[in-house]
């Protein structure tokens, strides 16, 4: 199994300081890696999402990139007639990159984005995820884990459906190419953008991004929260090429229990030892099935 | 110059193959679903070189013309009733965004409950998006509004709508007179290749504004909008040059002598004008006046129109109905006559859910409205005689 912990990074920064992301901001750390692995040859397109915001409010900007942003449900059709608007001007080599939250990628841009996958749009959908509309103050997305909490799934009520499997629902396309990736493993992030960046055809990258004024986290856990999920399996990185060929990206040394992930984070403070213990099945389940997909024993259960 | 029997979705669909259009993107919906089948056709045969995107909604339609516009192509789409009102959003971003789409709508009735009729609600409610708005009253009319608004968004920004009635003329064969791809080329450049973005140069476009910066761009698309009109009889000398034909912004018939002045939009005109003499046995001096160019509306040109000594009333013909207002044309004409000469009534024939016009039923609605003196805003329902 590849070390992905290890990588080459870029010296360049193509991002600016002084933006407008929260303190501990991971879907500014994950925009950070992507344009590095990018170096700018891209068109960036923006739904409403934290990155509306961060990429900067006129006159500011924060990517030293093109960013169109566009209205929320609308991201993966934009960025398709963005590239086929190109290629009709004579333009085939610039890359279209979409950046959008999980409400734009999960719920309201569903649509758009299955619409994308079929036609099997040249562009890259990059879904950061920080599981809840955290630009608007936390309101609850079909992203939201169990028994997260929200401003719109409060205590007692917090969320008791499943967070939806989107890279099941992408993989339904046979697209090129989907791969999941996290911040604490930057390493295989970049790869995996530029593995992207080399494939034509419909491209979907699922990144988790923590984020600490959503998740009620330490603003100095961002990075270590995604370990974590990883670790725990949780939120395991792998890949898939076409809908068939899977590949395991990490497999953890030891498996750590889930409860590790979720104690550090205030938004599932209401859970009980018995709803934890449905949370670390889920994890198993989840876990044997991308063990059979990519070919992988697992070696002990915790 | 050749002459073809076509309906209004053929002549449009050839206007946008002539338009050498790059990028079409389009969601099928009745009654425009053969128009989008006809460049699909023309697409998959090699006639038409543009690309040909079908999308899974109207949606997403009017999203991939906007990334397209972004880029730089020449885009078009086409709709109709629930279809316009799905790309609502859109239609607003596309107009703030000053992207040069040409959109034609095929006028339908809005549910519910689910219907086909011709009522013009679908892009009425779209008055107030920005977009520039032709309501058309034949089949060469619409083949020739097609060619004429990509010349208009091109050099305005602004994205245009050709309108016109469901069934009526989009389905209804009419002898066309044919552009030649010649003529259309020396009408109509080509397209303007550069987009809003250069790959290059790293900008960020569309970012989130405070409210004077964006006073200043609702202050420029306003004042831009009001020029159309101008631009409109600009391009029209051109058009007329190269063509042979011409279009007014509003189109005048018998206002001369008129005592009653119809005023109405698209193909209802076209039964106006047909009967103008004949009604009502030739006793009453008809005219009529059809709005052509609606957004922006030619107050100016209008009025002009209309300031005859001998005007005693004006009745407004909309298939079209704001609940518990009226008519929307009617509305408009109240809006831009107020302060003027005219101190008349203004009637309201409401042919509302697609109610056909006939001679028959325009003699009655006439006859009807005699009788209501006085009662300003007061609607007699075609639906009723």
């Amino acid at each position: 199994m590849i070390n992905t912990l290890v990588g080459s990074f870029s010296q360049e920064e193509f991002m600016f300081s002084g933006h407008n992301a929260c303190p501990g901001c991971g879907p500014a750390i994950a925009v950070r890696h992507i344009i590095k692995a990018t170096a700018s040859r891209a068109v960036i397109v923006i739904p409403a999402s934290c990155w509306s915001i961060i990429s900067g409010v006129v006159p500011l900007r924060t990517l030293e990139t093109v960013v169109m942003h566009c209205p929320f449900p609308s991201a993966a059709a934009t960025g398709g007639g963005i590239k086929k608007g190109l290629e009709a001007v004579g333009d085939t080599h610039t890359q279209v990159i979409i950046l959008a939250g999980d409400g734009g990628t999960f719920d309201i841009g569903l649509q758009g984005l299955s619409g994308a996958a079929e036609r099997n749009e040249d562009i890259i959908f990059v879904c950061y995820d920080n599981e809840a509309y955290m630009n608007t103050g936390m309101q609850k997305s079909s992203a939201s884990p169990y028994g997260s909490y929200s401003t719109t799934t409060p205590a007692p009520k917090v969320k008791i459906n499943p967070k939806k499997d989107i890279m099941k629902i992408i993989n339904a396309h046979q697209v090129p190419y989907a791969a999941t990736a996290t911040i604490a493993f930057p390493g295989d992030l970049i790869s995996k953008v530029k593995r992207a960046l080399g494939i034509k055809g419909f491209r979907f990258l699922h990144i988790l991004t923590p984020c600490p004024q959503g998740w009620g986290s330490p603003i100095d856990k961002t990075v270590e929260l995604s370990r974590l999920a990883v670790l725990t399996r949780l939120f395991p990185l792998w890949e898939v090429e076409g809908g068939v060929h899977y590949k395991l990206n990490f497999l953890p040394e030891e498996y750590l229990p889930v409860y590790e992930y979720l104690k550090p984070q205030k938004r599932f403070s209401s859970l009980d030892q018995s709803q934890v213990g449905l949370v670390q099945e889920n994890v198993e389940r989840q876990w044997e099935e991308i063990c059979r997909n990519t070919g992988v024993a697992s070696p002990f259960r915790p | 110059m050749e002459r073809k029997l076509m309906n209004g979705n053929q002549a449009a669909a050839l206007a946008v193959k002539l338009s050498r259009v790059q990028v079409v993107c389009a969601y099928p919906i009745t009654p425009q679903t053969s128009l989008v089948e006809n460049i699909a056709d023309m697409w998959a045969r090699g006639t038409f070189p543009g690309e040909y995107v079908s999308v899974e909604s109207e949606y997403s339609a009017m999203s991939y013309l906007i990334g397209a516009s972004y880029a730089g192509a020449r885009t078009f789409t086409a709709t109709s009733c629930q279809g316009l009102a799905y790309m609502h959003e859109l239609l607003h971003w596309a107009a703030g965004a000053r992207l040069p789409i040409v959109l034609v709508n095929v006028n339908r009735a809005m549910g519910a409950p689910w219907s086909l009729e011709p009522d013009q609600l679908d892009s009425l409610s779209q008055r107030d998006t920005g977009w520039v708005q032709f309501y058309c009253a034949n089949v060469q009319e619409i083949m020739d509004t097609v060619l004429f608004s990509f010349r208009l968004v091109e050099q305005t920004r602004i994205p245009c709508m050709v309108v016109y009635d469901g069934f009526v003329l989009s389905h209804t064969y009419e002898v066309v007179e044919l552009p030649n791809q010649e003529q259309v080329d020396a009408f109509l450049p080509s397209p303007p290749s550069q987009g809003a973005f250069h790959p290059s140069r790293p900008q960020t476009i569309q970012a989130v504004t405070d409210s004077r910066y964006l006073s200043r761009v609702l202050q420029e698309r306003h004042l831009s909008m009001i020029k159309v009109p101008g631009v409109v009889k600009e391009i029209d000398l051109e058009f007329q040059e190269i063509f042979g034909r011409s279009y007014p912004l509003a189109e005048a018939a018998g206002l001369e002598e008129a005592e009653t002045v119809i005023v109405t939009a698209g193909s209802l005109a076209q039964t106006v004008k047909s009967t103008l003499y004949s009604l009502n046995g030739g006793k009453e001096k008809l005219g009529l006046l059809r709005l052509r160019l609606f957004r922006p509306l030619p107050g100016d040109e209008i009025a002009s129109l209309l300031s005859r000594p001998g005007l005693k009333r004006i009745v407004v013909i909309d298939r079209n109905v704001s609940a518990g207002t009226g008519g929307i044309f009617a509305q408009e004409l109240r809006a831009l006559l107020q302060g003027t000469f005219y101190r008349g009534e203004i009637y309201e024939l409401n042919l509302a859910g697609g109610v056909d016009l006939t001679p028959e039923l325009l003699n009655k609605g006439l006859q009807a409205l005699a009788g209501k003196s006085g009662s300003r805003g007061k609607i007699i329902w075609g639906v009723d005689l």
